[in-house]
């Protein structure tokens, strides 16, 4: 793909442990192009949960697998999060990140008839990590990872959201605008920049 | 979880706490408490209660032939290696609503073993259990189990095993005949009979890994030499203290087997 050159924004200078992402209707497309570029040495550990019907394999990670220069995995219990690995939230089960930087999974009832939920993930995530965690949420139909995204918020995240006019569908991010006022709010060129500033939190 | 377990000596002292946290303030809301410490001191008092807050704190959610390919992989690649021995003992633990052990007994009729098998279903909250021992499950779900046990593999028609009446559909109680149900506790019971064969699914997730490592060590001693243990399709023994334990017997399906 082409880059585009027109355009360079920069953001404040942003240190985090770890990036957690949410879409639904429209997400793979919308991820696809918030991750497109993202380079080699990438370091930083991400977590997404897209939403789709639960009684299928999901072939996400191996979908990115392709597109990407990093390592993508579907999240299995009690897996460690590895620096700069890409994971999916198996379907039908939520995932959670505990606070000693593993996944765990749960087969609860549906949170906003979604399982995995954005909500949950992201929730688990402003726990672990508080302030050094990045939380990203894009298109969909329906109000789940509004409340994620507001835990992230007050546990001292970054949030940013995709600007709901460029959405495909606009509810989840008009969802999470209504319940706070997300760090940014950005088309998804943009939300890629900003990933791509994001800088690694080191343990010294 | 220290104030419960002390007093009713049921231990969630090492269940991950994402999962758990989310379970109590359900249960906040649910039974309208305005905080945990008020919950905490009723709980302590009133034993009902208590009752009520397990069935938050346990998840007894489960489905008939739940993940099929895990079944059909028991079907082809485990069946005939229990078909060797003259009789077979299986222990479902944390059996929940009893689903898991009724798809399992159908599978193990069809594949003519059912008779020459002991069942043992295990779980900590005896609400759960006593719906399992009864064998009734809302007819709404069938659907859903008809083609799960088709894509498990099953030979027949889904409904020889039931009769429908109302909202609900009764399994065929000689299924059954050979169930023993228990309450058993992974986090504080030991192991009571040797088995060929361990299913437990959707648990060990909801534990930390010290406490998946000490049911994970009930199942190598409950298992006989060989013997089988299968996990949900999405746990691994590989991030366990017993990873090299077992060996794997069927890698997607999460079936292992035991280090001689
Ligand atoms: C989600 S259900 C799984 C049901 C079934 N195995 C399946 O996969 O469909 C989890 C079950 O584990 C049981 N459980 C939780 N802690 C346990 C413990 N310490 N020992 C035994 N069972 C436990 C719960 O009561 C619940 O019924």
């Amino acid at each position: 793909m082409k880059r585009d050159s027109t355009r360079h924004r920069s953001f404040p200078l942003r240190r985090v442990e770890a990036v957690v992402l949410g879409a639904s209707a429209g997400g793979i497309d919308a991820l696809s192009a918030v991750l497109d570029g993202l380079p080699a040495g990438w370091r930083i550990p991400m977590a997404v949960v897209l939403h789709l019907p639960e009684s299928h394999d999901s072939h996400l990670a191996e979908i990115f697998a392709q597109r990407l220069p990093i390592p993508v995995h579907e999240a299995l219990d009690k897996m460690p999060l590895t620096d700069g690995c890409l994971y999916f939230a198996p379907p039908g089960y939520h995932l959670s990140i505990e606070r000693g930087r593993r996944f765990s999974l749960s087969c609860e009832p549906p949170v906003l008839y979604s399982r995995p939920s954005i909500d949950v993930l992201m929730a688990s995530a402003a726990d672990a990590y508080g302030p050094s965690v990045a939380g990203f949420l894009m298109t969909g139909a329906n109000e789940d990872g509004a409340e994620g995204l507001l835990c992230i918020h007050r546990a001292g995240g970054l949030t940013a959201v995709q600007d709901p006019k460029e959405a495909l569908v606009s509810t989840m991010p008009l969802a999470a605008i209504a319940r706070h006022t997300p760090d940014h709010v950005l088309p998804l060129r943009d939300l890629r920049t900003l990933l791509q500033q994001l800088e690694p939190v080191h343990a010294l | 979880m220290e104030a419960i377990y002390l007093k009713y000596s049921y231990d969630f002292r090492n269940y991950t706490t994402a999962s758990q946290k989310r379970r109590v303030l359900y249960a906040l809301e649910q039974l309208e408490f305005p905080s945990i410490s008020v919950l905490q001191d009723r709980v302590l008092r009133d034993a009902t209660l208590f009752g009520r807050l397990l069935q938050f704190l346990t998840i007894p959610v489960s489905e008939m032939f739940r993940d099929p390919a895990y079944f059909l992989a028991l079907r082809r690649h485990v069946v005939p290696i229990l078909h060797t021995y003259p009789s077979v003992k299986v222990w479902v633990a944390g059996c929940s609503t009893g689903e898991e052990v009724f798809s399992l007994a159908i599978l193990l009729r069809e594949e003519g073993l059912l008779e020459r098998t002991q069942i043992y279903a295990t779980d900590i909250n005896p609400a759960s259990l006593e719906k399992a021992r009864q064998g009734i499950f809302p007819l709404e779900a069938i659907r859903g189990y008809t083609s799960n046990y088709q894509r498990a593999g099953g030979l027949s028609a889904f409904s020889d095993y039931y009769t429908a009446a109302y909202e609900a559909a009764r399994f065929d109680p000689s299924l059954c005949a050979d169930v023993i149900f228990a309450d058993h506790s992974l986090a504080t019971d030991s192991v009571f009979a040797e088995t060929q064969l361990v299913s437990c699914r959707n648990v060990l997730i909801y534990f930390n890994r010290q406490l998946q490592d000490r049911a994970l060590g009930l199942f190598h001693e409950s298992l006989s030499h060989r013997g089988f243990l299968g996990l949900g399709s999405k746990e691994s023994i590989d991030f366990s203290g017993y990873a090299d334990r077992f060996d794997t017997h069927a890698r997607a399906e999460r079936i292992y087997r035991k280090v001689a």
